[in-house]
């Protein structure tokens, strides 16, 4: 019996520090893996800001707000795009895996000026 | 009718074609697509490759783009006066065209919706002037983005229809309507059936503003939903499409389909990706009007179109 229940505390101990260093881990690599936030507005005629720096294979989490009209972001050289409507947020989540400047923009038509609203994303 | 010379050409990074010369002509043959690639190559054509059809049902019509009537700008000093000499142009040729098409970008957009009409009515007034009379017009972003196309069809009626003339079904396809850019669900349909009505290797002319594939999505240069469109399009084994946007010529295939964008008539644009952003290329006070321009398309039955680029010039 003492032999058994001996066992068992060891067993119950032993999985509660494999499930702590478990927790741990996930825990860790959430935090490695958690997106760098970049908050960008769309607005007439510019994003602010419009050059966007971040480094090769970084999770990028970009938050977009357009204040006044519908917007677009497309950033055709990752194949990534996305509406952006006053009052909501747009998310795109993505982790550059080449370096170089690339150009972004609005292809949502929104005025006078639009033809003209462009950006860069420099990763090094 | 016009006298061809030689002109030089250029590939550009997306493997289209795009020629650089004052004046350019050659036959694209639906039937024998050795021709139009190997123009494709870089080979450029001289006239008289045609004359082996029926000279009976012959016709041809002429192509307009962007001609942004309402620009002011260092690109152009001469903005109010580009488009008239491109219809006094017109009006010159020895041949009256059957008709002729403007594909988008007639006025240069304005976020005032009464200026926007008045420009609309103005440029209206301005082709009212050319010796033919039947007119087909598309829109451009410029027209029809901020108001779904409202001022364009009170001027200038339907954004996207279809007609027949002389055995060529003509398709005109509205990709600019929605600022987003795309065809939409319901022109998809409307095309598909459009399609269903012809016969599989019926003649067709597809008329657009912006490409229907990507040239170069970089600058906004494709339309969202094209390849859709052009799926639909593959069905049938001779399709030729003519667009405007880009304001240079330039010419691709997409499998069997021909694509061939127009000059402008206000700037041209830089080859894609030529320079870091899409600007025009500046005015040239040695050489006025350099890039501007529009084109003759001889179409010769049953699938063979010839292309002919006119400069605009000063005077």
């Amino acid at each position: 019996m003492n032999h058994d229940r001996m066992n068992r505390r060891a067993l119950l101990q032993t999985t509660g520090a494999l499930a702590l260093a478990s927790a741990t881990t996930v825990f860790a690599a959430a935090q490695a893996k958690k997106p760098r936030v970049i908050r960008v507005v769309a607005k007439k005629f510019e994003f602010v800001p419009a050059e966007i720096h971040v480094r090769q294979g970084e999770a990028i989490s970009l938050l977009f707000t357009a204040p006044e009209v519908p917007m677009g972001f497309n950033l055709a050289d990752f194949q990534l795009r996305a509406d952006i409507v006053p009052g909501k947020v747009a998310r795109v989540d993505f982790t550059p895996d080449k370096a170089g400047r690339f150009t972004f923009l609005c292809d949502v038509f929104c005025g006078s000026g639009h033809e003209e609203m462009s950006g860069t994303l420099v990763v090094t | 009718m016009f006298t061809p010379k030689p002109a030089v050409s250029r590939q550009t990074p997306r493997g289209g074609q795009q020629n650089s010369g004052a004046a350019l002509r050659f036959v694209e043959n639906g039937f024998d697509r050795r021709q139009f690639l190997q123009f494709a190559g870089g080979a450029v054509f001289a006239s008289g490759l045609s004359g082996t059809a029926d000279a009976a049902d012959d016709f041809f019509f002429v192509q307009l783009s962007d001609s942004h009537w309402g620009f002011e700008g260092p690109p152009n000093p001469d903005a109010h006066g580009t488009l008239p000499k491109a219809l006094a142009a017109v009006n010159a040729l020895a041949q009256a065209p059957d008709f002729v098409v403007f594909t988008g970008d007639l006025t240069h957009t304005t976020d005032d919706p009464r200026e926007r009409r008045k420009r609309m009515g103005e440029f209206r007034e301005l082709v009212g002037g050319l010796a033919v009379k039947t007119l087909h017009f598309l829109p451009g972003e410029h027209d029809a983005s901020l108001d779904a196309g409202k001022a364009f069809r009170e001027f200038f009626g339907p954004t996207h229809y279809s007609f027949d003339h002389k055995g060529v079904h003509f398709i005109a396809l509205d990709n600019v309507s929605d600022p987003g850019a795309q065809l939409g669900e319901p022109q998809l349909a409307w095309l598909a059936d459009d399609l269903k009505q012809q016969p599989q290797d019926a003649p067709i002319v597809v008329l657009a503003h912006r490409p229907l594939f990507d040239l170069y999505p970089q600058w906004d240069w494709a339309t969202r939903d094209g390849a859709q469109a052009v799926q639909l399009l593959m069905g049938h084994a001779h399709v030729t499409v003519f667009y405007g946007h880009i304001h240079q010529e330039h010419h691709q295939m997409t499998g069997h389909i021909a694509h061939h964008s127009a000059k402008s008539l206000i700037f041209p644009l830089p080859v894609a990706g030529s320079q870091p952003r899409r600007a025009p290329l500046p005015w040239d006070p040695a050489q006025p009007y350099r890039g501007l321009g529009f084109r003759e398309v001889q179409a010769e039955p049953p699938v063979r179109f010839a292309l002919t680029e006119f400069p605009v010039q000063g005077g």
